[in-house]
């Protein structure tokens, strides 16, 4: 039997360290859902789900109780909506957007994503009804996540979908702030995120497919604080050791699913996902390190270093490594973060600095309501750029935050937290984003 | 199945026998004990079969943690394989 010392390691790990299964995410292809009559194709797309997802909820129940470990969420992801409705000769997209919602609640899950487009070198009719319905449909439905691939380092940017985007964004909060932390625009979207509110089920993944999100910043925080004053060397082996364990329950949990529900397994998803909750912050991990306040100048060294440590202690774990994989730096899940936003350390420019070392992007981030389309489309190209020239995925999820100026703050509850609203340059992008195009793809994306 | 059972309390007279006694009754048999006293705190770990039991899996951790309840002691029952994952490569 195992040492007193290391099973006592992971029960505390558990109890007092918020170790858990952020997501199981059971992807289902749609593409055979298609029809020209749309109720037809949201009949069938509601049936499919319901009928693969069926045990999702109650499997994963069964897990976290035998293995006693905490999973948050059970959610489902599906083929992008603009490529199964694409034969559909209705503009009205929203009736499938609530046929996923209902599927969603029929199966009990928190999460549905895949109400999604990728437009990274253009647009299909589809896409362009399915962006159009994007603000309407998550003010109508719950639990639908919706995101739109605006880039690739291998297509570069559409700055069109870019100029788009920034206008439905802009037209989602005007209906429902909470919409738009429905909604996410990609660079360099990966098919098998287990994560919301970006995940959908690429073409290239079967029918189905288990893809498992770990977490675990309270856990690598708790490490820290046991090597206070140490180099670095020991710093990133802490780390690697840490992401190890984490990886690799959540690889154990990731197999048990995908017995139990006959569904192969995907990837694990090698993660850092914070919440609200104190102790449980990426924020706190990085002042950890030694900076006063997270956003101080080193904050993208420490990133950089924690991001990188994760990977490679966790892809040992795993025999499948996927997702976005790394640390996520969601403002409003992230109790440290909003502390560092409050007290003014962390600027929305140093976040996007943050962004080119760590998983995803500007998660989570609450601008005043009075934010063009403009200015939010040019936030969105800023993180494309990075995104595109850095061969990684870079994600903007920005909230304008309706009738709120720059230190106010929004709330959502939940999962999502409590923004401070953050202060965006007053100078006009306006006529950048009006030329329209595509960016080139850089240089090095010819590697063939 | 093959499960990791943990029992921390303050030390006191008595702890293993109730645990002990609890699952001889439920016919989980136990494979393994390690056991120590840490700062006052009486901390147990046992490798048990609950194969051998004609309970369910949820119906042995529920009357674990009832008994938990009743006696003060904060006790965990998980499968095995999570421990064996996460400390052995």
């Amino acid at each position: 039997m195992l040492s007193i010392s290391d099973i006592m390691q992971t029960v505390n790990m558990i109890d007092h360290q918020h170790l858990d299964i952020r997501t199981i995410t059971l992807g289902i292809s749609l593409d055979d859902c298609a029809d020209p009559d749309i109720n037809k194709c949201s009949r069938k797309i509601y049936d499919k789900i319901c009928s693969r997802a069926k045990n999702l909820v109650k499997v994963g129940c069964e897990i976290e109780r035998e293995f006693g470990i905490p999973i948050i969420n059970k959610r489902i992801s599906v083929t992008p909506i603009a490529q199964v409705a694409a034969s559909c000769s209705s503009s009205d997209y929203g009736i499938i957007g609530r046929a996923l919602d209902d599927a969603a609640k029929e199966c009990g899950v928190n999460f549905i994503g895949g109400y999604s487009a990728l437009v990274h070198k253009g647009f299909t009719k589809s896409d362009k009804k399915l962006i159009a319905s994007i603000p309407e449909t998550l003010t109508q439905t719950e639990l639908v996540c919706s995101s739109v691939n605006v880039a690739t380092t291998k297509a570069g940017i559409n700055m069109d979908a870019v100029a788009l985007m920034g206008e439905i964004i802009k037209r989602t909060s005007e209906i429902n702030a909470i919409g738009c932390a429905k909604l996410v625009v990609f660079a360099n979207a990966v098919e098998d995120n287990p994560f919301m509110a970006g995940a959908f089920h690429g073409a290239g993944e079967g029918e189905c497919a288990i893809n498992v999100g770990v977490s675990g910043p309270g856990v690598v925080w708790k490490a820290l604080q046991e090597v206070r004053g140490e180099k670095f060397d020991i710093v990133a082996e802490t780390i690697k050791r840490t992401a190890f364990r984490i990886t690799r329950m959540g690889q154990v949990v990731a197999q048990a699913a995908s017995e139990r529900l006959g569904v192969p397994f995907g990837i694990v998803d090698l993660s850092l996902a914070p919440t609200p909750a104190k102790g449980d912050s990426v924020a706190r991990i990085l002042e950890e390190m030694g900076l006063e306040i997270c956003g101080t100048h080193g904050t993208t060294a420490a990133l950089a270093l924690l991001n990188d440590a994760v990977k490679k202690g966790g892809v040992m774990a795993s025999n499948h490594v996927g997702g976005l994989s790394g640390a996520f730096i969601p403002v409003s899940e992230d109790e440290g973060m909003i502390n560092a936003v409050n007290k003014g350390a962390l600027s929305l420019e140093k976040l996007e600095a943050m962004t080119c070392v760590c998983s995803v992007g500007l998660d989570m981030i609450a601008v005043p309501g009075d934010t063009d389309s403009d200015t939010i489309a040019a936030i969105i190209a800023d993180e494309a750029a990075i995104g595109v020239i850095n061969s990684k995925t870079t994600a903007v999820r920005i909230i304008p935050a309706k009738g709120k100026k720059a230190g106010d703050v929004i709330e959502f509850g939940g999962l999502l937290g409590s923004a401070p609203v953050m202060s965006v340059k007053e100078s006009s992008s306006h006529e950048f984003i009006s030329r329209g195009g595509r960016i080139p793809a850089p240089i090095h994306s010819l590697r063939n | 199945m093959k499960a990791i059972m943990t029992v921390t309390a303050p030390d006191r007279v008595g702890i293993i026998a109730s645990v002990c006694t609890l699952l001889a009754s439920m016919g989980v048999n136990i494979l393994d004990i390690n056991q120590t006293v840490m700062d006052g705190i009486f901390t147990m770990t046992l490798l048990v079969d609950t194969s051998t039991s004609s309970h369910k899996f949820d119906e042995i951790k529920s009357a674990l943690t009832e008994r938990g309840e009743s006696e003060k002691l904060n006790i965990h029952i998980q499968r095995a394989d999570i421990f064996n994952a996460m400390h052995r490569v």
